[in-house]
C-alpha cells in the first residue's frame, strides 16, 4: 500500500502528465532502486497511458530497470580510453571486493556493478558513477578503500575527500572531478561581460538577432555544423503560437566532455544564449537535455537558474522588456546516446522512448509538442551569446572562412596533457599534438567513433567543418596501441546504443562487429575485407538517422587510413572451407547431448 | 499553387498530390517501390527501408518522404536493387526463418520479397536469436521468430481498432514488440477479430490465427501466383 501511494504521489508531482514519464519513471527508479514492473498498470492508470508505453520507456533507458538493483550502482566506464587507462584491472579489484561479477547484485542488495559507455571523464580516466557521483582517476588499489567506505556509509557522496577545480568545489556539486582546461580562447573561456550578450540582444528587432547570428557564420558545435542563425530563423518563420528553445546536453560521443566543462564553469552563457534564441524567435519556454551521467550538476544547474529567476534574466518581463517572457526546465536523460540527436532528444523530453522521427518535418516546424523548436547544442548557446556581445566580424574573424570562431576540443588518450582546448578552427592536427604533448602519435580518432581515425600523414589536416569536422572529441592512440581492438571498442558501442527502429542500423551494426571479433579472433581471410567495406557502406547508406549513417565509419576509415592492421591479421583462404566455421566448436553441442565425441570430428 | 506537382521516377514523369508520398505517388503511377513496413491502411514510419529511393542525391524512404516539383527520384538502380537485397537478407539473418514449415509460406511478404529480388540464401550469417513463442491468447498466436520489428501491429491496433495492444519495447538488436498486458498476448484485449491480427497487416507469420492454419493451401496462395507488387505494376 505505502509502494502504490508513494507512486501515486510522483505521479501527481508532475501532473499526472503522460509527457513526463521520463520524471516520472526516473523517480521511482530512485525510490525504489527500479521500476517494479507489477506497478506498470498503476504509473499507466496514474499519467493516464497504456502499461506497454510505460515498458517501453523502461526498457529503452540504461539507467533505468525492470530489475531490483543494489542500493548503490556502481557504473564503470567501458570506452577504449579507459580501457587503455586499466578500467578492466578497476573492474576486477571491484568483482573481488565485492564477489560478484559485472551485471550483477550483491545478495545483501547494497551494490551492483554495470559497465556503462562514456561517461564524460576520459580527461581522468578511469572512471566510474556511483550513483550520481562521479570518481575519476581509479586504481585496483583504491577499489578496496572505496568499497570499505561505502559499506561503512550508504552515501558516494563520502568519497569526495578533495574537490576539484572551479565550480566542482561548488556547494552544489562538491566533486572531484577536475575541469583540466589547458587552453582558453576568447570566445568561450576567456573574460566575458555577464549578461552583455543578452542586454546587447534585447536593444535590437528578433530579425536583427537572427541577421547577426546569420552573419556570424556561426554553425552548430555538436558536429553537423548547420547555420544556427538559418535554424532560428526557420523556427521563427514557422507558424505557431508556442516555440521551444532546446539544448541539447547529451553530449555521448566517447571522447567528448567539453559540455561537462562549460555547464561547470559557463552555466551563465548557456542561459543567456537560451534567452537569446528565445527573443529571437518568440519562444516562451526552453529544455536542457542533461544527460544522466551530470546529474551531479543539476542542482548547481537549478540553482544557477533561480538566480537568473531572481535577477529578472528570466521569467517574465525579461531585463524589464515588455512581454519578453521565458523560462528553462532541466529534463535529464536516462542513459541513451541516440537521444543526442535532436529528433530522440524531442522523443525523450515529451516522455518517450528516444527512438528519432522522419524528416520532414523538421523540429523548427514541428519539433517539441509539434511546436516549431530549435535544438541546438550547448556551445553553440555560449558561442551565439558572444556574438551578441562582441558583434559579428568578430566572431567571423576568428577561425576559417567556412568554420567561424573557435572550437571547444576534449583530448583524450595517448598524450601528456589531456584535458579541454579552446582553439580558433583551422587549427592542424600537428599543431594540436604539439599542445597536447603527442608529437609521436600513431592515429587520431577525431570526432568520436562516428568520425574518422586519421594517420600521421593526414596530420597536416585542419580541425574545421570543410576538412576535419567534429563535435570535441579527439583520441590520441599511439603506436603500441592495437587499432583493431580499438574499431572493435567503437562497433561495440554502436551495437550498444543503436536504438533498433531501422533494419539496416539495428541488423548492420551487429554483422559488422561480429566479423570484425572473427577477424581479431584470427579467423578472417581477405575477402573480409572487401564484406566488411560492403556492409559498412550499405549500413551508412540505408540507416535511417545519424547513428547508422556514421556507425561503420570506425572500420571504414581504418579500412581506408590503417589497412595494414587488416592485412597482417586476415590469411587467403586457399582450403575453400569456410575460416569462420570451426567444426570443433561447431561439434560441442552434440557431443554434450550423444555423451561421445563424434568420429569424424574431435580434437 | 498547381493542382498537381510532378518529378521524375528512374526518369519517368510522375504526378502527385501536394502532400502525397513518393511512394504514393509511384503506386498512383503504376511503378512498384518495394516496400515491408508500409502498409496502405497505416500511417507510413519507415523502418525497414526497402522503399528507400535516391531523391536529388540523397536516400530517403519513399513512404514517409513528400513528393516535390521538380525532384529526381531514382528506384530500380543497381545500387538500391544491392542495397534493398541487403536489408532482405539482414531481415532472414536477424530472425529465425524456415519458410518450408510456415503457415504463412506464400502469403509471407517477405518471402515474397526474397524472391522477387532473386534471394536464394541469405549472404551474410544467421544469427539464431533465442526468441520466444506467444500461445497464450485463445485465438491468436504470436511466433517471435518471424517477426521483422516493421510494427504494422502496433499501428494497426491504434490506428484501425482504437487499442494500444502492441507497442516496441527495449533497445538495439535486442528490440521487440511488447504487448499491452501483465504478461503475454493473452492478457491484452486484443480480439480475433481485430485489423491487428488480421494476416494481411503482419507481413510474415508472426501474427497468426489459430485453427485456420493451411485452410488455402500452399500452391495456391497470393504470391504463388504472382510475384509481389504485381498489382501496382499492372496499374
Amino acid at each position: 500500500m505505502l509502494k502504490e501511494a508513494k507512486i501515486k504521489k510522483i505521479c501527481k508531482r508532475f501532473g499526472n502528465d503522460r509527457t513526463r514519464m521520463m520524471d516520472i519513471v526516473r523517480e521511482i527508479q530512485q525510490e525504489f532502486g527500479y521500476v517494479p514492473p507489477k506497478y506498470y498498470d498503476l504509473i499507466a492508470r496514474e499519467a493516464n497511458t497504456h502499461r506497454v508505453e510505460v515498458q517501453s520507456v523502461v526498457s529503452f533507458y540504461t539507467f533505468l530497470s525492470d530489475r531490483k538493483k543494489g542500493k548503490i550502482i556502481i557504473r564503470l566506464c567501458e570506452d577504449i580510453i579507459d580501457k587503455m587507462a586499466g578500467a578492466d584491472e578497476v573492474a576486477a579489484a571491484f568483482e573481488r571486493e565485492l564477489g560478484i561479477a559485472f551485471g550483477e547484485t550483491t545478495d545483501d542488495g547494497k551494490f551492483s556493478l554495470e559497465w556503462t559507455a562514456c561517461i564524460g571523464m576520459s580527461d581522468q580516466a578511469p572512471a566510474a558513477l556511483a550513483n550520481d557521483t562521479v570518481l575519476t582517476n581509479l586504481t585496483p588499489e583504491k577499489v578496496p578503500e572505496i568499497i570499505q567506505a561505502l559499506k561503512k556509509k550508504a552515501d558516494p557522496q563520502v568519497l569526495v575527500t578533495e574537490c576539484g577545480d572551479g565550480n566542482n568545489a561548488d556547494q552544489l556539486i562538491q566533486t572531484m572531478v577536475q575541469n583540466n582546461i589547458c587552453e582558453r580562447g576568447e570566445v568561450l573561456l576567456g573574460d566575458y561581460d555577464l549578461e552583455a550578450g543578452l542586454r546587447k540582444a534585447i536593444e535590437k528587432t528578433p530579425e536583427e538577432v537572427i541577421e547577426d547570428v546569420k552573419n556570424s557564420g556561426l554553425r552548430g558545435r555538436g558536429g553537423a555544423g548547420f547555420l544556427v542563425g538559418l535554424k532560428w530563423e526557420f523556427t521563427r518563420n514557422a507558424p505557431g503560437e508556442d516555440k521551444y528553445i532546446l539544448c541539447n546536453a547529451d553530449e555521448g560521443e566517447p571522447g567528448t566532455f567539453k559540455d561537462r566543462v562549460l555547464l561547470t564553469e559557463r552555466p551563465d552563457l548557456v542561459f543567456e544564449g537560451m534567452t537569446v534564441a528565445a527573443f529571437a524567435i518568440g519562444a516562451q519556454t526552453g529544455i536542457v537535455y542533461l544527460r544522466a551521467e551530470y546529474a551531479y550538476l543539476r542542482a548547481f544547474l537549478e540553482d544557477v537558474l533561480n538566480r537568473r529567476r531572481a535577477a529578472g534574466l528570466l521569467g517574465n518581463n525579461i531585463c524589464g522588456k515588455d512581454g519578453f517572457n521565458f523560462d528553462i526546465r532541466i529534463q535529464m536523460g536516462a542513459g541513451a546516446y541516440i537521444c543526442g540527436e535532436e529528433s530522440s532528444l524531442i522523443s525523450s523530453c515529451e516522455g518517450m522512448r528516444g527512438d528519432p522521427s522522419d524528416r520532414p518535418p523538421f523540429p523548427a516546424i514541428a519539433g517539441y509538442r509539434v511546436a516549431p523548436t530549435a535544438v541546438n547544442n550547448v556551445e553553440s548557446y555560449c558561442c551565439a551569446t558572444r556574438v551578441m556581445d562582441k558583434g559579428v566580424d568578430w566572431f567571423s574573424g576568428i577561425g576559417t572562412e567556412k568554420s567561424a570562431g573557435t572550437k571547444l576540443l576534449s583530448v583524450c588518450g595517448d598524450c601528456e596533457r589531456p584535458g579541454i582546448y579552446e582553439l580558433p578552427f583551422g587549427v592542424t592536427v600537428n599543431e594540436l599534438l604539439k599542445k597536447v604533448g603527442a608529437e609521436d602519435a600513431a592515429a587520431m580518432q577525431v570526432g568520436g567513433p562516428s568520425g574518422q581515425m586519421i594517420n600521421p600523414s593526414q596530420f597536416d589536416r585542419a580541425i574545421s567543418f570543410e576538412d576535419l569536422p567534429t563535435g570535441g572529441s579527439i583520441m590520441v592512440f599511439n603506436k603500441q596501441r592495437d587499432l583493431l581492438e580499438v574499431v572493435e571498442a567503437f562497433m561495440e558501442f554502436f551495437a550498444e546504443e543503436d536504438c533498433g527502429y531501422c533494419v539496416p542500423c539495428r541488423v548492420g551494426n551487429v554483422l559488422l562487429l561480429n566479423r570484425l571479433k572473427q577477424i581479431r579472433n584470427g579467423k578472417g581471410v581477405t575477402e573480409d575485407m572487401d564484406y566488411l567495406e560492403k556492409l559498412g557502406k550499405a549500413t551508412k547508406r540505408m540507416s535511417r538517422c545519424g547513428l547508422g549513417q556514421t556507425s561503420p565509419n570506425p572500420i571504414l576509415s581504418t579500412l581506408e587510413n590503417f589497412r595494414p592492421i587488416y592485412t597482417e591479421v586476415v590469411r587467403d583462404n586457399t582450403s575453400g572451407l569456410q575460416k569462420s566455421f570451426d567444426v570443433l566448436e561447431a561439434m560441442e553441442q552434440a557431443n554434450e547431448v550423444t555423451g561421445r565425441q563424434s568420429v569424424l570430428f574431435h580434437a | 499553387m498547381a493542382d498537381k506537382l510532378k518529378f521524375t521516377i528512374d526518369g519517368v514523369e510522375v504526378q502527385a498530390e501536394h502532400g502525397q508520398t513518393i511512394l504514393d505517388a509511384a503506386d498512383a503511377a503504376g511503378i512498384y517501390i518495394p516496400r515491408l513496413c508500409a502498409h496502405p491502411d497505416l500511417k507510413p514510419i519507415g523502418s525497414c527501408r526497402i522503399c528507400t529511393v535516391v531523391v536529388n542525391g540523397r536516400p530517403q524512404a519513399a513512404c514517409v518522404q513528400p513528393a516535390a516539383e521538380g525532384m529526381v527520384v531514382e528506384n530500380d538502380t543497381p545500387e538500391m536493387l544491392e542495397h534493398r537485397r541487403n536489408l532482405i537478407d539482414m531481415m532472414f539473418v536477424e530472425g529465425n526463418h524456415f519458410c518450408m514449415f510456415c503457415e504463412k509460406s506464400g502469403n509471407c511478404e517477405l518471402q515474397a520479397m526474397a524472391y522477387r529480388f532473386g534471394i536464394t540464401a541469405p549472404q551474410y550469417p544467421s544469427q539464431f536469436p533465442d526468441k520466444d513463442v506467444d500461445a497464450s491468447h485463445p485465438d491468436v498466436m504470436m511466433d517471435y521468430n518471424r517477426c521483422i520489428l516493421c510494427t504494422r501491429c502496433v499501428r494497426a491496433s491504434q490506428e484501425l481498432d482504437g487499442k494500444n495492444v502492441f507497442q516496441s519495447i527495449g533497445r538495439g538488436f535486442g528490440r521487440k514488440i511488447g504487448v499491452n498486458g501483465r504478461q503475454a498476448l493473452g492478457d491484452t484485449d486484443l480480439n480475433v477479430d481485430d485489423r491487428a491480427a488480421d494476416p494481411t497487416i503482419c507481413p510474415v507469420g508472426c501474427i497468426i490465427k489459430k485453427r485456420v492454419g493451411f485452410e488455402v493451401p500452399i500452391g495456391e496462395r497470393k504470391f504463388d501466383h504472382e510475384p509481389i507488387g504485381s498489382e501496382i505494376e499492372k496499374g
